[in-house]
């Protein structure tokens, strides 16, 4: 995922003379690198100094730059926050802050690397909208779209070795608008972000109780599609949300208001990380599955 | 040393008489609406004045990054024509358009401050963008002495020269107050600052910051191959007595008895005004 936004923001940023990428001290990986060899005047290291990567980004596009601001998802949005709200958010700029290792994929780190309310906080600001693509197709298409879009925007990724899971897709990618990645009658399952391929694999073990499945991207989580997601409520007997965030402010606190408001008649229950920091150290879905997100824990709770 | 030349002819008693003018304008102002920082603008007045008339050309741009001294800005810029009459008349009124803090996309205003510590980053984003073009743009920000307490400032003047950025000219707007008091008493190492600057490699120098022809001066001699942090040492509420180095003024609006006094001392000064 992060090599393929890389490869997507050097073709854009060749293209386009526009494009600035500012970094606070990461290693440019890939393509990246590449672009900075390139285009030296327009990679930006600020150092390790979060909050000035931010406001020499919105300087950069008061003069008409498309920035991107590149670290960790945790340093982008939450270090700075009160640049990303005034500098970018009040002042509707074109600025996309990037966040690799959204969730609890740095789950080795801790949980000052993690980022597992960042949707709830971005999606609390005016003017701040939200990209998670769900694998390295969908990074692609969401990194150009981030460059062509007005105001800002938050473009969480997660990190490496996530698998294709949307060439097949019969929906194409559309900003603003949910995705049908499989199409199915009884169940659906909404997801954004590399948890989705849990959701494909607790699709697979709900099909072999003969329920046949929909898994649908809510790549663009704001602005959030009130209409696919209510279409999605109401054409599934059941409805679930699987996601890599906080149980408050992220899309199943959104999925159920949207139920609430158009009197869905379906079952809905999301599955999310805890409003907790666990003192957790292991690997990603070792991790994810202290927070009760697994495969297994989903598909039984789901069938009982 | 080469003389900058951003320089424009400069009428030193000219400014001084825009400068009273102006004091007496946002005391107008006063009268009609109780949200002003007089005494933060009448701090920075000079400092506003010798930028807009003596050193900004058409390409440069100004930032008020401690943006509660934006009275001093708006009345520039209805001065300057770019702000009218009504704008300031409206000032914070449900019709108007001008609030308490410079606000992004409003006549003359480049950028929305208010809350301090935004304005160096800014202008290194705009400095970069103007290099990678090959522009000759100067930016011109004004900084408070309390704003220095902001981490964010010390990243971006970290940064500016490590970037080989040459064209931000800041002033600090060095009145030596706060809203709890006196700066050299609660963080006496704010100072010295001019050495903290030129440590950071930028030029810097420290001027009265009410000798208009002082302050321009510190600039015509910058260094061209820095950016320039002057430092303007300054009086809160400079211009009216009563309201100098009290800091109730930093918000208050003078009542009818104290709008007269005021009046008075500006009108006598003016009188006295080349």
């Amino acid at each position: 995922m992060r090599n393929k936004f890389a490869e997507s923001l050097y073709a854009v940023a060749k293209e386009n003379p526009k494009v600035f990428i500012v970094v606070a001290d990461i290693s440019p990986a890939g393509s990246m690198s590449k672009f900075r060899e390139e285009y030296p005047e327009r990679f930006i290291n600020v150092g390790v100094a979060e909050q000035n990567m931010i406001g020499v980004c919105a300087g950069l596009a008061l003069r008409g730059a498309i920035p991107f601001a590149y670290t960790i998802a945790t340093f982008t949005i939450y270090r700075p926050f009160e640049m990303v709200r005034v500098d970018l958010c009040y002042q509707n700029l074109p600025v996309t802050i990037v966040g690799i290792g959204g969730g609890v994929t740095y789950s080795t780190l801790g949980g000052t690397h993690h980022a597992q309310e960042d949707i709830a906080v971005m999606g609390a600001l005016p003017n701040m909208q939200i990209l998670a693509p769900c694998d390295p197709l969908e990074t692609a298409l969401a990194t150009i779209e981030c460059a062509k879009r007005p105001g800002p925007k938050y473009l969480r990724l997660g990190k490496a070795g996530e698998p294709i899971l949307t060439a097949t897709a019969p929906d194409p990618f559309v900003f603003g608008k949910v995705r049908t990645l499989k199409k199915g009658k009884d169940v659906c399952i909404f997801s954004y972000g590399p948890i989705m391929k849990m959701a494909f694999d607790v699709a697979e073990k709900i099909e072999k109780t003969g329920k046949s499945v929909s898994i649908i991207s809510v790549h663009t989580l704001k602005p959030l599609d009130f209409e696919g997601i209510a279409h999605a409520l109401t054409q599934h007997k059941e409805a679930y949300v699987i996601e890599e965030h906080a149980p408050h402010g992220g899309l199943t606190s959104r999925v159920k208001e949207i139920a609430w408001d158009i009197n869905a008649k379906c079952k809905l229950q999301g599955f999310t990380l805890k409003d907790e920091f666990i003192h957790f150290y292991g690997s990603h879905p070792e991790l994810l599955k202290v927070h009760g997100l697994d495969t297994d824990i989903i598909t039984r709770r789901i069938l009982n | 040393m080469k003389k900058i030349d951003s320089a424009r002819p400069f009428d030193v008693d000219a400014s001084k008489k825009r400068c009273l003018q102006k004091r007496k304008r946002i005391l107008d102002m006063s009268q009609k609406i109780s949200a002003l920082h007089i005494g933060s603008a009448y701090s920075c007045m000079e400092i506003v004045d010798t930028i807009y008339h003596g050193l900004m050309r058409k390409q440069d741009t100004f930032l008020m990054s401690k943006g509660h001294g934006c009275l001093a800005q708006y009345t520039a810029l209805e001065e300057i024509g770019v702000l009218t009459k009504q704008d300031l008349d409206l000032y914070c009124k449900p019709e108007g358009k001008l609030g308490t803090h410079p606000d992004y996309g409003l006549p003359g205003i480049e950028a929305s401050t208010g809350s301090l510590g935004h304005g160096m980053a800014l202008s290194v984003g705009m400095a970069l963008s103007d290099k990678e073009q090959k522009l000759d743009r100067v930016i011109y920000t004004v900084f408070s002495d309390g704003e220095l307490q902001e981490g964010s400032i010390w990243e971006a003047v970290l940064l500016a020269p490590s970037l080989g950025i040459k064209n931000i000219v800041g002033f600090i707007d060095l009145n030596d107050f706060q809203s709890l008091g006196r700066t050299s008493e609660y963080l006496p190492n704010v100072y010295p600052v001019v050495e903290k600057f030129l440590a950071f490699g930028w030029d810097s120098i420290q001027v009265e910051g009410h000798d208009v022809q002082k302050l321009h001066e510190a600039v015509l001699n910058r260094n061209p191959e820095k950016s320039m942090m002057v430092i303007a040492k300054t009086t809160k509420g400079k211009g009216v007595s009563y309201m100098e180095n009290v800091p109730i003024w930093h918000y208050r609006s003078p009542n009818p008895e104290e709008y007269q006094i005021a009046l008075k001392e500006l009108d006598g000064g003016l009188k006295n005004a080349k």
